[in-house]
């Protein structure tokens, strides 16, 4: 405050300076606004008054889906729609009641678009009615100077001609929501349109932005009442991409349709390169319900079955393998030499492991077994006493090697990864050290160990093969063939391969296999293994009085039924797994149904893939006739 | 008389200080809000409430606020500059980890009642610190290099915090403050000179850098500065913003098309038509005649602001005072910049119109500081 009394001459001029420069800038603001304001005022008037510059999006065509054969699994129909814009309609009730003379329209849903034009903003158009037929459309158009606001439409809905079959393969599209829209960070414009169709599960979700393809705009003059004057710009969009699945319809029907009436689920895929040809998971629904937002009871019925029908159990399903894990068992034993093809293990119906009785299937047991004769027996001692042996870490590697525990690359929601437990995993999750007894229940496919049908298939692919090969889904994206590099040579020895594949052989094909009873005929051998879960504890004390048959328990609590197999035996074509929900023996509920499905895909013939009908997306026509 | 008597004798006290007030400057003020109120009251469709009258209750929290401000000798204000400051900085670093999220960028902290921005704080905090500093320096120093370091320090912690939110605008109007504020106290003009052409050749960089693995702004920066340069590039995104604005503010004329009755603005043709682009519906609705009038009110401002920094022989106030008025006219300017295509779209708000809490307490808390200094010049 004490300093000298002067104001410092550099300042000042300092300052002069600076208001010199603001006084430019301002000058030029200035400038501009009488540039833009007066000099070009008509022209921007005549932008902004008569004709205002209105952008008009074109939604894309959404890509189709093909099926290995080329049939078509999902496509665009043309629907007519009505659409009405409450700026337009100046009293949109009125409206609404005389549109409802030309067209079916309850007063449920009158009430319900009002509702919907009172919450947007009053030059977005409202869905009035969709999927209707022409004639509507020509009453409503003749009508249309008594229904101010009210836009008909051609529009393109997604249909799904084939259903329920690859149901949970494509999933469906469905009306974006605004949970969606808070869920997703995509600035597309298309997703702002009312009703826009997203892909809300399957393939159609997971390569939703390929399938939806690009905006097109067009840059149109209208005049004051919304008529358009003329087109500026008109910037093509792109429609979706094209995909085609390694599925087959025949192949996917046939097992859908053959595990009608369970809850269960069938993989088959092909053992040299993983082309997937059958994902089947049964009870299907229909995906067309979906398209247009699917009705309360619908939703409730398939939400409140206790067969899960909207679950993909291909992939979603985890199961405990039962005995159809012993293969890794065997296979991690002779890695690792602590069993060789001749030694015999006595199998008195149980083993002891630190004063627990571990059983096996079989009260008499089996007497003395060897590797090939334990695989065909399905004999729980051998395989306890190997596991042990061999410990748990060691089967584990080995199962993630043959494509358990690890996750698939598919392009579907939710693919499982499945768990192959560790020591250390054990440690970290249950907070308990690892107990020798759940090495042994891992050695027969329980305990912690779980599986989905697809990893069971791979698995049972690559024993067949002894080839690293990898499940794939899609064949060709845009016409386009996927990445495929020739699945590399599994580090096992083609020996120890062998032995399982000839106990496999047994299974199906020795007199005392497991599923003797589904072998196929002498053409073609299957080789497989049965495995039947359990998801309860049988105590001691049940033991004692005879175990409880399944068909006495209530479902929930009935084994699984499952088979694994590849066919066939001396030129494996294609690797099955089958699981059945709480269906009782492997032998009794699966293998039937793997053996019907292994005959129909071997009589298919060659299964080849079939040319698509139409080119790459860029010669694609955009056939999308809707605007807005 | 002795000397200190004399001094004491020009200072006013207690409520006496209200007709020493700075009069002309808080009428302008006023007159420049009344005008904010009835645009918003215009964009709202004459939905009063919605987004009116919350402004006028903070302006009329801020003018209070101002008064009580301005009533506060300015020598504790320079006393307060650098805890004012490292509170701004603690806030940044605050809502760089807990703020919330909009429009992509963090920027603020919810107080419940208010959403504080402490970006906008900064900039008024900055330029009391670095007025304090060159106050507080000899000035035979102000051109050495080693005297340069701490402003430059001052001014970078802040900006790089800014920038990360990512706000491109506050980070803009910071360094243009802190340049001000250097300029005035003396710094060379060749460090200037270098500084801007520097500065060109950043801007160089930051263009050849798009889409390499170092690329410098996220890529919605950029979509803003090749919309700007083209905007038919993108007419449904970013462009469709400039283009509309353009559009509006066009059709405006020479003397608009009278309150409320803004076709573009009314029919929702234009974007954020509350806050940065309110002076296009503003043009719109007044036309050249209207933009023009306020163009004059801001200068006017901006002229009371020289002329009691002119006065004013203490340092720091004359400094925080131009300081201010050039943070306040970078505001205008760079908005009206922007909204009239002559520079990217930013996000700068149009001060004391738009709509948002933090900048006008902000403002009206600064014009408190020029207040301050007025009353309490030594004359």
């Amino acid at each position: 405050m004490n300093r000298p009394v002067k104001t410092p001459r550099r300042f000042r001029r300092r300052a002069i300076l600076l208001a010199g420069m603001q006084l430019g800038i301002t000058g030029t603001l200035a400038w501009r606004m009488n540039q833009l304001g007066v000099k070009e005022a008509d022209k921007f008037r005549l932008l902004a008054e008569e004709n205002r510059i209105n952008i008009r999006l074109q939604p894309p065509a959404r890509g189709i889906i093909y099926d290995r054969t080329g049939n078509t699994l999902a496509l665009n129909r043309q629907v007519y729609t009505i659409e009405i814009i409450r700026e337009q309609a100046t009293n949109p009730k009125s409206v609404l009641y005389r549109l409802a003379e030309l067209i079916p329209l309850s007063e449920k849903r009158i009430l319900e678009v009002l509702k919907e034009i009172s919450i947007r903003r009053a030059f977005v158009p409202v869905t009035v009615a969709t999927g209707l037929e022409w004639e509507h459309i020509a009453a409503v158009s003749v009508n249309s100077p008594s229904l101010p606001g009210i836009i008909p439409k051609l529009g393109l809905n997604r249909k799904y001609p084939i259903g329920a079959d690859f149901a949970h393969i494509i999933g469906y599209v469905g009306p974006v929501s605004d949970y969606d829209l808070s869920q997703i960070d995509d600035k597309d414009p298309l997703l702002l349109i009312p009703r826009f169709q997203i892909g809300k599960n399957g393939i159609e979700a997971k390569v939703e932005k390929p399938l939806r393809g690009k905006a097109g705009f067009k840059t149109i003059e209208v005049n004051s009442v919304g008529r358009v004057m003329r087109v500026l710009k008109d910037k093509a969009g792109l429609p979706g991409v094209n995909l085609q699945l390694t599925i087959g319809h025949d192949l996917q029907r046939f097992a859908t349709e053959r595990m009608q009436g369970e809850s269960s689920a069938a993989v088959v895929m092909d053992v040299n390169n993983g082309d997937i040809l059958a994902l089947a998971s049964a009870p299907t629904f229909d995906p067309n319900k979906f398209v247009n937002g699917i009705s309360v009871p619908d939703w409730k019925a398939l939400n409140d079955n206790k067969y899960r029908p909207l679950a993909n159990k291909t992939v979603q399903g985890l199961y405990p393998p039962g005995s159809t894990f012993k293969m890794v068992v065997a296979l991690a034993g002779l890695t690792d030499g602590v069993i060789n093809e001749s030694e015999g293990i006595h199998c008195p119906g149980h083993k002891d492991i630190n004063g627990r009785k571990f059983h096996c299937w079989r009260r008499g047991g089996h007497g003395k077994v060897t590797l090939r004769e334990a695989l065909r027996y399905s004999c729980d001692v051998f395989f306890y006493d190997i596991a042990i042996r061999v410990g748990i870490e060691k089967i584990t590697k080995t199962a993630r090697k043959l494509g358990l525990g690890i996750k698939h690359d598919l392009p579907l929601p939710a693919v499982r990864t499945g768990l192959m437990p560790t020591k250390q995993w054990k440690q970290k999750n249950k907070n308990q050290d690892w107990f020798i007894g759940d090495t042994a229940n891992a050695g027969i496919g329980q305990g912690f160990v779980l599986t989905s049908p697809l990893q069971l298939a791979t698995m049972t692919a690559r024993l067949a093969s002894g080839l690293a090969v990898q499940p794939r889904l899609l064949n060709m994206i845009d016409n386009q063939p996927t990445f495929m590099s020739g699945a590399q040579k599994l580090d096992f020895s083609p020996k120890h391969l062998k032995l399982i594949r000839s106990g496999m052989y047994d299974v199906s094909n020795h007199p005392k296999g497991t599923a003797y009873s589904s072998r196929l005929n002498e053409k073609y051998k299957i080789a497989g293994k049965t495995g039947t879960s359990q998801v309860r504890f049988i105590s001691k004390k049940e033991r004692e009085n005879g175990v409880t048959k399944n068909e006495d328990l209530p479902w929930e609590r009935r084994d699984h039924a499952l088979f694994v197999g590849y066919a066939p035996y001396k030129n494996p074509r294609y690797s099955i797994s089958v699981i059945v929900e709480h269906g009782g023996a492997g032998s009794r509920k699966a293998a039937p149904i793997a053996r019907d499905i292994m005959e129909k895909v071997l009589t298919l013939g060659k299964n080849s893939y079939e040319p698509l009908p139409d080119q790459k997306r860029s010669n694609r026509k955009n056939i999308s006739g809707r605007t807005t | 008389m002795s000397f200190i008597t004399e001094e004491y004798k020009g200072i006013p006290t207690g409520f006496r200080k209200i007709l020493y007030f700075h009069w002309p400057l808080a009428l302008l003020i006023i007159a420049v809000s009344c005008i904010g109120f009835l645009m918003l009251f215009s964009v709202s469709g004459g939905n009063f409430s919605k987004w009116s009258e919350p402004q006028i209750i903070r302006f009329c929290v801020g003018f209070i606020a101002m008064i009580m401000i301005s009533f506060t000798p300015i020598s504790v204000w320079r006393s307060m500059s650098i805890y004012a400051y490292l509170i701004s900085l603690i806030l940044l670093f605050y809502v760089e980890y807990f703020g919330i999220t909009g429009k992509g960028a963090q920027r603020w902290i919810d107080l419940g009642f208010i959403r504080l921005q402490p970006s906008e704080f900064m900039k008024i905090a900055l330029v009391m610190v670095l007025a304090l500093y060159y106050d507080w320096l000899d000035d035979q120093k102000v051109s050495k290099i080693r005297w340069l370091i701490p402003p430059i320090l001052l001014t970078t912690i802040p900006m790089v915090l800014v920038l990360n939110q990512p706000d491109l605008g506050t980070a803009i109007l910071l360094a243009s403050g802190a340049a001000v504020v250097m300029l005035l106290a003396g710094v060379s003009l060749w460090y200037f000179m270098a500084g801007i052409s520097s500065i060109v050749g950043l801007v160089y960089a930051v263009i050849l850098s798009k889409g390499t693995d170092f690329q410098i702004l996220k890529n919605y920066q950029y979509q803003r500065i090749e919309t700007f340069l083209d905007p038919s590039s993108d007419p449904l995104g970013t462009g469709y913003h400039i283009t509309q604005s353009k559009i509006a503010l066009g059709s405006g004329g020479y003397s608009g098309r009278g309150f409320m009755q803004g076709t573009q603005s009314q029919l929702n043709f234009l974007p954020e038509k509350h806050t940065d682009f309110i002076f296009t519906t503003f043009a719109e609705e007044f036309g050249f005649l209207g933009g023009i009038i306020l163009l004059l009110l801001y200068i006017l401002i901006i002229f009371c602001c020289y002329l009691t920094a002119m006065q004013n022989h203490n340092r720091f106030a004359a400094l925080l005072t131009l300081g201010i008025a050039a943070t306040f006219f970078f505001y205008f300017s760079v908005n009206m910049l922007m909204v009239m295509g002559l520079a990217p779209v930013v996000g700068v708000p149009l001060p004391l119109i738009s709509y948002g809490g933090s900048a006008m307490l902000v403002l009206l808390g600064a014009f408190g500081l020029v207040q301050s200094a007025h009353i309490h010049r030594t004359r």
